[in-house]
């Protein structure tokens, strides 16, 4: 272990490593699936066709997909920074009380401006949450993996207590609030296509995906095409240098997180605005921790972002169709993949990297003597 | 009389409540000593809940599946441990990796075994680790005030349970004053003074990964086969957080360990007591206000409110040789 690792070329840095990683995950997918007594190819394909066969697969899984790219981005962005946020489950759900706060009291609001100003708060609602671990990573020097965990949980009770005992509609059973009145939703493609006379079948996929583009388009911009991008890489990058150029890491910390919170309040955007019409408890699901593996699939860009969103989007879309053909592979079989692109693409990234290495060193130097 | 009787039985389900974070926070402790981050604590203590219940249910035996279970955490913590030594990678990444993978794997396979929804079966009393009555727990009993507390509090535990509290003494003594816990200490302080003396800091490291996964496999072996007797899907419950958080309280110290996770076991065992309770003045008691204590304590604390605490300086930092 004690020699230099090899330099790479270019391509097989950006494309060839991480596509081995990540086939890597899905061999061994493909093991747990043979081992449990199933065909993988045909759960492929079934994997496939419920995730795009008909045009009712595709819009659940873009409506996942859209979910995915915010909290990947939320993951992503807060990793240029050279933190890890594991709290995006816990913004996410946060910011879907600021959404529902807002659609609830302020319904005197005219017409669609309603939507736009939850969406506002949902992003207000998760940006503060984060701030708080922010804050105490940037002033308090503790520790941010810590903090977010810890604040997950908070964010677990402090939402079970409010829809419990304060949001919940008189005379209603489960714990969650009244819809929201029409202004505060965000429309979903089959009624926007259907203005316009195009007949797509009925699924929560809505325009926040819309918002999901433009946001990983800002992110985009933001990293690599502006002052305060370059601050947040070169703080990631090495905050003692940070220092010595003028940045101020405690700045650039708070900053990020705040970003970060609010890209995982665009979820609540997604499920809460688009999907739901009203708050549920629990409504993130886990979704919050899948962005640490469309992050680290994604390779924390953008681009890379959206393409790993629409895989999650197809396997778990396809994943529930699945596990209704085959009831052996549940939709435990998702978290499985996940955990395992998450252990191939992120912990053991470098794993197959002196390998290739040596044998593209081989093949331009020619055969060793 | 009556208050203390409740507080008898509140005390005693705080102690089985700690049980697992008892060995879980041991478990974290020995490996961020060594400087190996572990959030992965909650994965293992679920792998190891899942195949000592699966082996306990094929074999009849409570021993086999505590064999099984500390088997399989110790197979999941190398691979925490290869990726974060020999790979050098980002254990937090690699914590959440094993997290994610040990809560669908042990669902899966459970629901691919036996068709209940990933449960298995119940297990019978003889694949259990059951309580043990000390000497004279029934006689010593009827004296006031000390018989409850010997009756109820310290006599009635399973052999886990005696063994997880005697865990604490035997962490402290091994770390504080034999030869081989200095070298781990000092291997999560500055691995390179430890590689300049040449003393191996990946053995002792991977070490320390093992002994983790034999604690933490006794946590989930705890949590399956003496606590409940089954394995359930996501059974851990995020009593492997509950265990970090209760490491970082406790400074990554021993005995103040063993402190904290009593104490979040008693506020678990309280919020379960106090369900829709009413308390004078208060009202009605919002129990998730309780819930939440153990994650709120462990912030204000972090946040340096009340004390500091401050990690293993080492902790979460790959070794590099030449540097």
């Amino acid at each position: 272990m004690s020699a230099p690792r090899k330099p790479l070329p270019a391509w097989a840095d950006v494309a060839l490593i991480p596509l081995i990683n990540v086939t890597a995950a899905f061999f061994i997918s493909g093991l747990v699936v043979t081992a449990i007594g199933e065909n993988p190819f045909e759960a492929v394909r079934l994997l496939l066709v419920g995730a795009l066969g008909d045009l009712e697969g595709i819009g659940f899984t873009l409506f996942y997909a859209t979910s995915f790219i915010f909290t990947g981005l939320a993951v992503a962005i807060c990793f240029h920074a050279g933190l890890f946020n594991i709290g995006v489950e816990g913004q996410a759900y946060i910011g879907g009380l600021g959404a529902a706060l807002a659609c609830l009291y302020l319904g005197f609001l005219p017409g669609y401006s309603l939507a736009f100003v939850a969406i506002a708060a949902a992003a207000l609602f998760g940006a503060a949450f984060a701030a708080i671990p922010g804050y105490l990573q940037a002033k308090r020097d503790s520790h941010i993996v810590i903090t977010t965990i810890m604040f997950n949980y908070i964010a677990s009770a402090l939402m079970g207590y409010l829809l419990v005992k304060v949001l919940r509609a008189p005379a209603q059973m489960n714990p969650e609030t009244p819809p929201f009145p029409p202004g505060g939703i965000v429309p979903q493609f089959h009624e926007v296509l259907a203005l316009v006379g195009v007949k797509w079948p009925v699924t929560p996929f809505n325009l926040s995906f819309l918002i999901a583009l433009a946001a990983a388009l800002g992110v985009w911009a933001l990293i690599w095409r502006t002052r305060l991008g370059y601050e947040i890489r070169t703080v990631g990058a090495n905050p003692t240098a940070a220092v010595y150029g003028g940045i101020s890491p405690a700045r650039i910390t708070i900053l990020t997180t705040l970003l970060s919170g609010a890209l995982a309040g665009g979820m609540a955007v997604n499920v809460i605005l688009g999907e739901e019409h009203r708050l549920i408890l629990e409504y993130t699901a886990g979704f919050g921790f899948v962005g640490i593996a469309v992050a680290l699939m994604g390779r924390a860009h953008p681009v890379g972002i959206v393409l790993a969103a629409i895989l999650f989007g197809m396997l778990y879309q396809g994943g529930a169709e699945l596990a209704f053909d085959k009831p052996k592979i549940s939709r435990d079989m998702i978290v499985v993949i996940q955990g395992l692109v998450v252990l191939f693409a992120g912990a053991l990234e470098h794993m197959f990297r002196r390998p290739v290495a040596t044998l593209l060193a081989r093949r331009t130097a020619g055969p060793p003597i | 009389m009556e208050t203390f009787d409740a507080f008898i039985v509140i005390f005693g389900s705080g102690i089985r409540l700690g049980v697992p974070l008892i060995l879980a926070c041991l478990a974290g402790l020995w490996s961020e000593r060594s400087g190996v981050v572990d959030i992965g604590l909650e994965g293992k203590m679920l792998s190891g809940a899942f195949a000592a219940a699966t082996v306990a249910t094929f074999t009849g035996s409570a021993w086999a599946g505590l064999a099984g279970g500390v088997l399989a955490t110790v197979a999941v913590s190398l691979i925490h441990g290869y990726a974060s030594i020999d790979q050098r990678a980002n254990q937090i990444v690699s914590g959440t990796a094993i997290n994610m993978v040990a809560d669908g794997m042990t669902a899966l396979v459970g629901n691919a075994i036996w068709s209940q929804g990933g449960r298995t079966p119940q297990l019978p009393a003889t694949a259990l680790f059951n309580a043990i009555d000390l000497p004279f727990a029934e006689s010593f009993g009827a004296v006031p005030i000390l018989g409850p507390i010997y009756r109820h509090l310290i006599s009635g535990h399973d052999i886990v349970t005696y063994f997880a509290f005697a865990l604490v003494p035997m962490t402290y003594w091994a770390l504080y004053r034999t030869r081989f816990g200095l070298r781990l200490r000092a291997v999560g302080e500055n691995p390179a003074a430890v590689d300049t003396a040449g003393i191996s800091v990946r053995g002792l490291r991977y070490s320390a990964v093992v002994i983790c996964g034999v604690l933490v496999g006794l946590s989930g072996v705890y949590l399956s086969i003496a606590q409940a007797a089954y394995f359930q899907p996501h059974m851990s419950a995020g009593k492997g957080f509950i265990a970090l958080a209760a490491l970082v309280f406790a400074k990554w110290r021993p005995w103040p360990a063993l402190a904290t996770c009593l104490l979040f076991g008693f506020l678990d065992a309280l919020s379960i007591r106090l369900q829709g309770a009413v308390l004078p003045v208060i009202g009605p008691v919002p129990v998730q206000a309780i819930e939440a204590l153990p994650y709120i304590l462990t912030v204000v604390l972090l946040a340096g409110f009340i004390g500091k605490a401050i990690p293993p300086k080492a902790s979460g930092v790959p070794y590099v040789k030449e540097r």
